[in-house]
C-alpha cells in the first residue's frame, strides 16, 4: 500500500470524483471535519469497501456525498434509524454519520438517544455550528444563550443541549468533543471511536461564519476561528476547576465548552449480544426434532 | 457476525404445521420469513403489534434481526437501510403509524428500495378507534406522502391471503425496486382462519437483480444495464464495493444530487413512475364472481368483499343477477378492468370500511359507462350483508 503523505494524496484517495465543487461556504468547518476523518481511516486502515456513510439533511449531512464510498443520504434526522438497518442487515459494515446539531440533537434526537441506549454498533460525528446553516441561520437546539438566529432575533432564551453528556448519560462506549482548530486530538479521537464496539460519539464545534457567525458578530473568518479557541476548555481542567478552583477561576471557565474525552469504556455492543442470542435460538432449534403431527382435514 | 442466508428447512422447522389455525396478522409473519425477510424493525401499535410480537419470536429462530425501534420512523428508516444492506426488510403498523412513515416511505420510492409495510389499517382521523378494523389508509398508501409516485399495494380479505399476499409483496417490492404495501385491517388481521403454508417447491420467490456489471461502468440510478427494456436499475448492495451515492434528493443517473436540474428530475421521476405504471396489466390481481350475467356488481377489496360475497349469494338466491369483483392488488389500481366493466353492468356498487376511497378511482375509471355508489361503513364494524342488499334497490 502507498504510502499517504499530503492532504493532496489523501483526498486522491478518499474524496469521490465528479462531486465538486462542494456546498461548503468560506470559512465553514465541515471540510475540517472529513479531512480529520480520512485521516483516522487512513490510520486505520479501513477498507473503504466495507466502510458505508450516512446522514440526514443540513450541511454536514452532505459530506457523504464526497465521500467515495457507499453512502446513504437520508430523511432529516433519521441517519441513526437507516444506519441501524444497515448494521443489521450486514453487521460486518462499519457505519460513520455524519449528522449536524440540528439533525442529530433536534428532529433526529430520540433515534440518536436509543441507538446510544442500546450501543448500536455505530460512530456518529456530530458537526455542532450552533445552527441551522442550510436554511439560512434559524435557531438550533445547541445554540448557546442569547444568540441570534433568524428565528431568534432577539437573542436565545433556551439552554442548549449538550449532546456529549447526554451520550455520556446513555453508557455509549466513546464520547468526545473537540474543535475543529486542532488537527492531532480529533483525528485519534475519530480513530479511537471508529475502534470501538458499540455506540460511539465524536462531537465538533465548527464555524459557521455565514449564518452564525456574521449574525453573533463574531468578526471575520479568523476571528470566527479564534473564538472556539477562546471558548473551549479541556474537560479536566473544567472538571478541576468546577470541583476545587477560586470562585474567580469558576466564573470564567462556566461558560466555556468542556472539550475532551467524555467517556471511553467497553460494554458489549447491540449486534455482539444479538449474534449470542441468535445462536443460541438456531442451536435450540437444529436439536430439536421435527414436530411430524400434522392432522390433515380435508 | 454471519451475515443472513436462507434457510428452508430451519424455516419449515420454525413454522411448524403445515396446516395451522393461524391469526392474520401471525400469517403476514410467516409470509415475511418464508419470504426470507432478515430485518424487522417495528413498533407497537393495535392492531398490527401481533406482527412485530410474532417477529420477535421467529425471526431470531432463522437468523434474521428484530428490533423494536423508537417509534414507526425509526422502524422504515431501519427497514429501508436494511435493505441496502442487503437484507429483505419489513415492518408493520396501522394508521397513525402509517402516517408517520409517510417521509420514509417516500424515501423508499426515490431511492428504489425494496421494502415491505405490513399495514393493519384502522380508522382516523388521529387515533380513531385503535382496536377496530377500518380501511383508512387505502388512498394514503397511494397519495400519503408528498410528490408523485406509483404504489404497490395488496389487500388480503382471508388469513391464508394474509401470507400469501406478504410473499406476493415482497415478490413485487423486489422486482420493482420499489415499497409494497400490505393493506390488511384489524378485521381480517384478528381474524383466525386455516392456513397452508406452501411447501418450498411451490414456492416462487423473487430476489431483486444485484449489480455484476464492472464497477467502473455501474451506473446505479437509470435502466438496467443487464436486462433489455427495463426500467428497473440493478441494486447494488452497500459492501459489494460498488460505492453507491444514495440520496433522497433528485438525482442525476449516477446518483450524485441535481436539485435545480428540470431534465434530470422529470427523466427520474417518469422512470421511476413508469416502471410500476408501464406493467399496470401485468399488476391486475383481481377475483371475479358472477361477471357473466350480472347487472350489478359490488367492487371491493380486503375485509369488505366478505360481505359483499355474502350479500352477492343471498341476492342470487333470490334471482337477482349480482356479481363481485374483488381487487387483490389495489394499486396500482386495475383501470381498463373497471372501464370494461362499467360498459357491461348498469350498476357499481363499492363497499368500503371508509367514507369512500377507493370509490373514488373506480367512478374515474368507469366514465359514466354506469352508476357508481359508495356503500361505506364506519365505526369499527364491517357491513352487514342486509346492508349491503339495500344498494340493489327496492326489489330485496
Amino acid at each position: 500500500m502507498v504510502e499517504i503523505k499530503t492532504a493532496e494524496e489523501l483526498n486522491k484517495k478518499y474524496l469521490r470524483e465528479g462531486m465538486w465543487p462542494t456546498i461548503f461556504c468560506n470559512g465553514c468547518g465541515h471540510g475540517v471535519v472529513l479531512e480529520y476523518t480520512f485521516w483516522a481511516l487512513e490510520e486505520l486502515g479501513w477498507d473503504m469497501d466495507k466502510t458505508v456513510f450516512s446522514s440526514g439533511i443540513g450541511c454536514s449531512s452532505r459530506l457523504p456525498g464526497y465521500i467515495n464510498a457507499d453512502g446513504l443520504h437520508t430523511t432529516h434526522g433519521r441517519a441513526i434509524a437507516f444506519a441501524t438497518g444497515i448494521k443489521a442487515a450486514n453487521p460486518d459494515l462499519n457505519l460513520i454519520i455524519f449528522t449536524g446539531d440540528g439533525d442529530c440533537a433536534g428532529i433526529g434526537g430520540n433515534h440518536f438517544i436509543h441507538a446510544a441506549r442500546r450501543n448500536i454498533d455505530m460512530t456518529v460525528i456530530m458537526i455542532n455550528n450552533f445552527i441551522y446553516g442550510m436554511t439560512g441561520g434559524q435557531l438550533a437546539p445547541t445554540a448557546p444563550l442569547n444568540s441570534i438566529a433568524t428565528t431568534a432575533p432577539y437573542g436565545n432564551i433556551e439552554p442548549p443541549f449538550d449532546i456529549c453528556n447526554l451520550a455520556k448519560s446513555l453508557g455509549a462506549n466513546y464520547v468526545a468533543r473537540w474543535t475543529v482548530n486542532h488537527p492531532y486530538q480529533p483525528i485519534k479521537s475519530v480513530k479511537d471511536a471508529l475502534s470501538k464496539k458499540g455506540f460511539s460519539l465524536v462531537e465538533f464545534l465548527a464555524p459557521c461564519p455565514t449564518a452564525f457567525g456574521r449574525r453573533n458578530k463574531l468578526g471575520d473568518i479568523k476571528k470566527h476561528w479564534q473564538w472556539y479557541e477562546d471558548n473551549t476548555i479541556l474537560i479536566e481542567d473544567y472538571e478541576r476547576i468546577m470541583n476545587y478552583g477560586s470562585e474567580k477561576e469558576k466564573e470564567e471557565v462556566k461558560n466555556k465548552f468542556p472539550i475532551g474525552v467524555f467517556q471511553d469504556w467497553e460494554k458489549p455492543g447491540f449486534f455482539e449480544q444479538y449474534e449470542k442470542l441468535v445462536n443460541r435460538l438456531i442451536e435450540k432449534d437444529v436439536k430439536k426434532p421435527i414436530k411430524t403431527k400434522a392432522v390433515v382435514r380435508k | 457476525m454471519v451475515i443472513y442466508k436462507r434457510n428452508p428447512n430451519l424455516i419449515k422447522k420454525v413454522l411448524g404445521n403445515k396446516i395451522q389455525f393461524l391469526l392474520g396478522d401471525m400469517a403476514c409473519v410467516y409470509g415475511g420469513i418464508i419470504s426470507g425477510v432478515s430485518f424487522f424493525g417495528g413498533y407497537p401499535i393495535t392492531p398490527a403489534s401481533e406482527v412485530a410480537e410474532g417477529m420477535a419470536r421467529l425471526l431470531p429462530r432463522v437468523g434474521g434481526t428484530y428490533i423494536q425501534m423508537e417509534d414507526e420512523i425509526g422502524s422504515i428508516a431501519a427497514v429501508i437501510g436494511a435493505a441496502w444492506g442487503g437484507s429483505k426488510s419489513m415492518t408493520a403498523t396501522s394508521g397513525p403509524g402509517f402516517s408517520l412513515m409517510m417521509e420514509n416511505y417516500g424515501y423508499a420510492v426515490m431511492t428504489e428500495t425494496p421494502c415491505v409495510i405490513v399495514n393493519v389499517q384502522r380508522t382516523g382521523p388521529s387515533t380513531g378507534q385503535p382496536t377496530l378494523g377500518a380501511q383508512g389508509d387505502m388512498m394514503q398508501a397511494r397519495w400519503g406522502t408528498h410528490g408523485d409516485l406509483e404504489a404497490i399495494a395488496l389487500a388480503p380479505s382471508t388469513v391464508q391471503e394474509c401470507l400469501d399476499f406478504t410473499i406476493e409483496a415482497f415478490n413485487l417490492s423486489e422486482k420493482y425496486r420499489n415499497p409494497a404495501c400490505v393493506m390488511t385491517d384489524g378485521e381480517i388481521g384478528h381474524l383466525r382462519e386455516r392456513i397452508v403454508i406452501p411447501d418450498e417447491n411451490e414456492l416462487e420467490l423473487i430476489d431483486r437483480v444485484e449489480a455484476k456489471i464492472d464497477k467502473n461502468k455501474y451506473v446505479p440510478f437509470t435502466n438496467s444495464q443487464t436486462r433489455k427494456n427495463c426500467k428497473i436499475p440493478d441494486f447494488a448492495t452497500f459492501g459489494t464495493g460498488y460505492r453507491t451515492y444514495v440520496t433522497g434528493l433528485t438525482h442525476n443517473e449516477k446518483g450524485f444530487p441535481a436539485t435545480d436540474k428540470q431534465k434530470d428530475h422529470e427523466r427520474l421521476v417518469k422512470r421511476i413512475t413508469s416502471k410500476i405504471s408501464d406493467d399496470a396489466e401485468k399488476l391486475v390481481s383481481v377475483e371475479e364472481l358472477n361477471l357473466d350475467d350480472s347487472d350489478v356488481v359490488f367492487v371491493t377489496y380486503g375485509a369488505s368483499a366478505r360481505p359483499a360475497e355474502s350479500a352477492m349469494d343471498i341476492a342470487r338466491k333470490k334471482g337477482l343477477k349480482v356479481g363481485l369483483l374483488r381487487l387483490k392488488i389495489v394499486w396500482p389500481f386495475p383501470e381498463k378492468i373497471i372501464t370494461k366493466l362499467a360498459k357491461d353492468v348498469n350498476k357499481i356498487i363499492v363497499p368500503e370500511m371508509n367514507l369512500g376511497q377507493i370509490y373514488h378511482p373506480i367512478k374515474e375509471a368507469a366514465c359514466g359507462n354506469c352508476e357508481v355508489i359508495s356503500a361505506p361503513k364506519i365505526g369499527g364494524e364491517m357491513h352487514l350483508p342486509i346492508e349491503l342488499l339495500k344498494y340493489l334497490g327496492g326489489e330485496i
